[in-house]
């Protein structure tokens, strides 16, 4: 239950003398600090960090976690996030000390167990994609973008075509990642107009179509929610046009085991585990971004990649060891590099792998499947008080407007997301994509049940019949009420105030 | 200075000449659609800048928007208090709001721009 | 399957109000021919129970810091993590929250969120600190691209050899595709040279990195690197150990612009080497230049103090193609760890794990070295890690044995340093005893370390 009691800072509990944890006494001889480091170099008192003890720091930190909401406690229907259960197998799987307590440079034959584990989702996650070749390494789906990208520049400079081949297209209803991470890998971005449904606007698309195309990055389903009407069309013409297709992932829940990127066109993509295969958000992160190719950009893949040993192998690498071993492969001249420490968001990998093991071939299509009845359905309650400009149906998420609802009433998208707060949801994602007028996108996920969906709904059309002021003012069941962001851009306050000691 | 002795492009900055020394803001109509600015990035003095060509930025709290040069010309100064005064812009945009002094190119004029009246035609129909 | 709840009758009822006729005809938008048509090649389902046995057999062919004495480092280190960041991180409503957007319906993680930054921005002695990133290899590839943008035309970005090797790399490959180049000064003693460094340095050098302490473990002269960064009008960015400001002086006391870590340290397991917490602290007059979140105060409409992202302006959903950075996530559930962990630490625990760190390592490689075999391969002094060299040669014969005894020894250093292929990198954190490194010393020189000791 939540302590309604306001939550002071974590330093105004601080109290000099009071401390949580307690180490051991030092077991060998400790020589003077003067004797052991140059003066230069030794602070001369340690940080001002808060003096507190362990209850006060539990009940301080539980106290604000239950000012969040949360996908255990509610329903979270935030379109583009596929926010879906979490379970706790996985949860467990992640904290056994076989996988936590792993270093990650042991050297290869003290981590069979796990790069076993990673050479199966690298397996895994070539067969979901279609695409051949798989790197672990990128840290959330943006990262995964980013080495694609690299990826694809390497491609082009090795075919002599990396002066020619600068620009990168991108939809102009795509995350805002996909032009932040082309422009980070030196490309230059050009915005390719979609249409109302969401789908590349095939005529601009053609007028932005030419040999200096490096990459067409496309979000299939896209972010209305639709499955791209010329995919095959658009990936034949890059291709022609001597471009790669990159494929966001964000959107897979839609589609595993009924189509693959790799077959409708796509030479790249990155998956979101944290979204498809149910890792948990934490609250911003972490996630991880593994990327899948075809067979023609796998050279230029992020290393390490998880090899498995046969005496084949053996000789193209040169490496020597135990037929069926598994190993860490550097040895791959034409790759980017890295773009991380490490090996990867294992922690996150291994959620997945658990998720993955746990489905099966037919649960995978079957979490699809209820992804998209689920989103289906609740646009079928909705359409009606809520307009859906792209249509009656949808893929695993749609996107209302509430254009109707501004112009009759004054009431904003930001209104009935703040209102669905004081009803016990978590807002849906409002005013993105930029392209739908005051959009309200809508992603149930298949961890939902139809009681669930119909309540929802009926929490939409009770808040539409409501007073404009009363939405305007919303929240008022939440600790706080809307905060002044204007205020926080304005004179940014970034840390509680201190002064050195 | 009153908005009737300005002059004004199509992108919502004015100008107030006096010789070959342009002042430059942005109209009090652009103020009003940009919402709570809450930040600005002044050009650099000695920044050359052509018409319709982005001369610095400023942010509401979740859009950035570009101020375009109105004339052709080299900045030789720019109002360094306006960024900590950004209420300014909204109480006083054509006098102490003022963003920076473009020093007019050679050949460079002003006859590319709108005068009041025209302006305000623009603003209804943008409205 | 277990997290679904739709029955045959559910489907029914759906599909009715949807006006389709089957589950299959929701997915008609797909065309035929883009259709799989086969089930995907994966094995089959696995109850709990089966997949539960399934990664025991799996874990059980792992050698991991719980049935093996770890003294490996390199970046990722074996320390304590105490309870009470697995009680606070396992909290539902933080490890299974979004992205704090709602700000009314996030509070807990925004707090946690500002109280993380300031304590980071305590910790280091900097201005301000965002609310994390990845790792540390990409912070410091992210301060690098930072630092390029506040350079305005300058082009070179200077790293000594004693900089982390994956972190050079990582840098490498975030420069490959810019009009940028990384320039590495070699330390052939095992710290920066300033006069050699200064040498390289000039006035196109955007940015000088300073690991401190550097990857060999040892502390480098962090005054003498900030003098030449800031002679050359270059920032410095910092690659700072967290556990290592118990003792050492912050980044903000030797004048880093930007301090970047590896956070995992403060109370996340090594796991492989992710998900870790990219830390990044800089000057004020950075912060808009800054990738990733950040958390600012603000009040409510009624007044009341609260929280809520900020300087949105700076990241790619709103600025896009010229945002700071493509970063759209932060490690948000680890920072809330490092905020319990600092928190159940306070000012004298850090002091007192940063000291038995140093006094332990410095135990470690006397015992060692009092052996014939082992001599220190740098001089100069360190913290937590230290590089030996092996006078027969034999690193990899002697990590073997010790693996075979139950100790992960150390890091050869042959494929990053291939002048050092007889040296062995070898961390000791709080959680090592003497009992554990007298052993360990008894394997690698081949006899009881008090023998040793009272044979010299």
């Amino acid at each position: 239950m939540r302590n309604t009691r306001d939550t002071q800072l974590l330093f105004d509990l601080s109290k000099p003398g009071r401390r949580a944890g307690r180490l051991p006494a030092c077991d060998v001889p400790a020589k003077p600090l003067a004797e052991l480091l140059p003066s230069s170099a030794v602070a001369a008192a340690p940080p001002a960090l808060p003096e507190v003890t362990e209850p006060q720091i539990i009940r301080h930190f539980v106290n604000l976690s239950t000012q969040n909401m949360s996908v255990d406690t509610h329903f979270y229907p935030l379109g583009s996030c596929t926010m879906k259960y979490n379970p706790k197998r996985n949860e467990r799987a992640a904290a056994m000390p076989a996988f936590a307590e792993l270093h990650p440079l042991s050297p290869d034959d003290a981590v069979q167990g796990m790069l076993h584990v990673l050479h199966e989702m690298q397996q895994y996650l070539s067969e979901i994609s279609g695409l051949p070749a798989c790197s672990l390494q990128p840290a959330a789906g943006a990262h995964g973008e980013y080495a694609a990208l690299l990826v694809a520049a390497a491609y082009f400079r090795d075919r002599g075509e990396g002066a020619q081949r600068t620009r990168v297209l991108v939809p102009d209803n795509a995350h805002g990642t996909n032009p932040a991470s082309a422009v980070m890998a030196g490309f230059d971005t050009v915005a390719v107009k979609t249409l109302p449904n969401g789908g590349c606007d095939m005529e601009d698309f053609r007028a932005k179509l030419d040999d200096r195309c490096a990459v067409l990055m496309i979000t299939n389903p896209n972010t209305v929610g639709i499955f791209e009407p010329n995919m095959r069309t658009i990936a034949d013409e890059v291709h022609a046009a001597g471009g790669l297709v990159y494929l966001d992932g964000a959107n897979m829940n839609a589609i595993l085991g009924i189509t693959r990127p790799g077959d409708f066109g796509a030479d790249m993509q990155h998956y979101n585990p944290h979204k498809t295969f149910s890792g948990p958000h934490g609250g911003g992160g972490p996630g991880a971004g593994p990327i899948c190719v075809t067979e023609a950009l796998a050279p230029y893949l992020p290393s390490p990649i998880v090899r498995q040993r046969t005496v084949n192998r053996d000789a193209d690498s040169g490496a020597s060891g135990t037929p069926g071993d598994y190993y860490l492969d550097f040895n791959r001249p034409k790759s980017i590099g890295r773009v991380r420490s490490f090996f990867g968001n294992v922690g996150v990998l291994l959620r997945a792998y658990c998720y993955i093991r746990t489905h099966g071939p037919d649960g995978l299509k079957r979490v699809s499947e209820n992804a998209v009845l689920n989103a289906n359905y609740l646009l079928a309650r909705v359409k009606h008080i809520l307009p859906v400009p792209q249509g009656d149906r949808c893929m695993h998420e749609f996107v209302a407007s509430g254009s109707k609802l501004k112009k009759d009433k004054g009431v904003a998208a930001m209104d009935i997301a703040k209102r669905l707060l004081d009803y016990g949801y978590h807002a849906p994602t409002v005013y993105f994509p930029l392209t739908v007028p005051e959009a309200i996108m809508v992603e149930p996920t298949e961890t939902e049940s139809k009681e669930t969906l119909d309540a929802f709904a009926e929490a939409l059309f009770r808040i539409t019949e409501e007073a404009p002021d009363l939405l305007h003012e919303a929240p008022h069941s939440t600790a706080i009420s809307r905060p002044d962001e204007v205020q926080a851009a304005r004179s940014p306050c970034l840390c509680a105030p201190w002064t050195e000691q | 200075m009153k908005p009737e002795d300005l002059k004004f492009a199509k992108t919502h900055e004015w100008v107030a000449l006096d010789g070959d020394v342009a002042t430059v803001g942005i109209s009090a109509f652009a103020v009003e659609a940009l919402t709570d600015l809450v930040f600005m990035e002044l050009p650099a003095v000695g920044k050359q800048v052509e018409p319709e060509e982005p001369m610095c930025e400023v942010e509401s709290v979740k859009a950035v928007s570009d101020v375009y040069a109105p004339v052709a010309g080299e900045v030789i100064e720019v109002n360094e208090s306006l960024p900590d005064n950004l209420e300014v812009l909204g109480e006083d945009p054509y006098e102490k709001g003022w963003i920076a002094k473009i020093k007019l190119a050679a050949g460079a004029g002003i006859d590319h721009l709108m005068d009041h009246a025209a302006y305000e035609k623009q603003c209804a129909e943008e409205g | 399957m277990p997290y679904l709840y739709n029955t045959p009758e559910d489907q029914r009822e759906m599909l009715a109000a949807i006006g389709a006729d089957s589950v299959d005809d929701l997915f008609a938008p797909i065309p035929d021919e883009l259709k799989l048509g086969r089930e995907l090649q994966l094995p089959a389902a696995l109850s709990e129970l089966e997949l539960d046995l399934h990664l025991r057999e799996l874990a059980a062919q792992n050698q991991h810091a719980g049935n093996s004495v770890c003294f490996l480092g390199g970046g990722s280190y074996d320390h304590f993590v105490p309870a009470v960041c697995d009680a606070i991180g396992s909290r539902s409503e933080f490890y299974t929250s979004y992205t704090p957007y709602q700000a009314e319906a996030s509070q807990g993680n925004l707090q946690a969120m500002f109280e993380y930054q300031s304590l980071i921005t305590r910790l280091t002695g900097m201005e301000v600190s965002n609310s994390s990133l990845y790792d540390g290899a990409s912070s410091a590839a992210e301060a690098v691209l930072m630092a390029l943008h506040a350079g305005g035309k300058r082009t070179k970005i200077v790293a000594p050899a004693t900089l982390h090797p994956e972190y050079r790399a990582t840098i490498a490959t975030y420069l490959e595709c810019l009009d940028a180049e990384l320039v590495t000064v070699p330390c052939p003693a095992g710290v920066i040279d300033a006069d050699e460094l200064a040498s390289v340095v000039d006035d196109q050098t955007a940015a000088v990195l300073l690991q401190q302490p550097n990857f060999f473990g040892c502390v480098e002269d962090a005054d003498a690197v900030a003098g030449v960064a800031k002679a050359a009008g270059a920032l410095l960015i910092s690659v700072f150990d967290p556990i290592s400001l118990g003792v050492l002086k912050r980044p903000g006391d030797y004048g880093a612009n930007i301090a970047v870590a590896e956070g995992h340290t403060l109370g996340t397991p090594m796991s492989y080497g992710g998900p870790y917490l990219g830390i990044m602290a800089c000057d004020q007059k950075l912060v808009r230049r800054m990738p990733g979140r950040i958390v600012g105060e603000t009040t409510d409409r009624r007044g009341k103090k609260c929280f809520v992202l900020t300087l949105q302006t700076r990241e790619q959903h709103i600025r896009r193609d010229k945002a700071t950075s493509n970063v759209c996530s932060n490690q948000a559930l680890f920072a809330v760890r490092a905020a319990v962990y600092l928190a159940q630490a306070g000012p004298q625990g850090l002091k007192e794990t940063a000291e038995l760190c140093l006094h332990k390592s410095r135990y470690l490689a006397e015992q060692l070295c009092a052996s014939d075999r082992f001599s220190l391969a740098f001089e100069a002094p360190t913290f937590k890690e230290f590089v030996i060299r092996d006078a027969e040669n034999d690193v990899a014969g002697l990590l073997e044995k010790a693996r075979a005894a139950g100790f992960l020894a150390g890091l050869p250093l042959a494929a990053w340093y291939p002048e050092l292929s007889d040296c062995v990198l070898i961390a000791v954190t709080e959680k090592r005893t003497k009992k554990e490194m007298d052993a360990l010393v008894g394997v690698l020189a081949g006899v009881e370390a008090s023998q040793m000791a009272s044979a010299k």
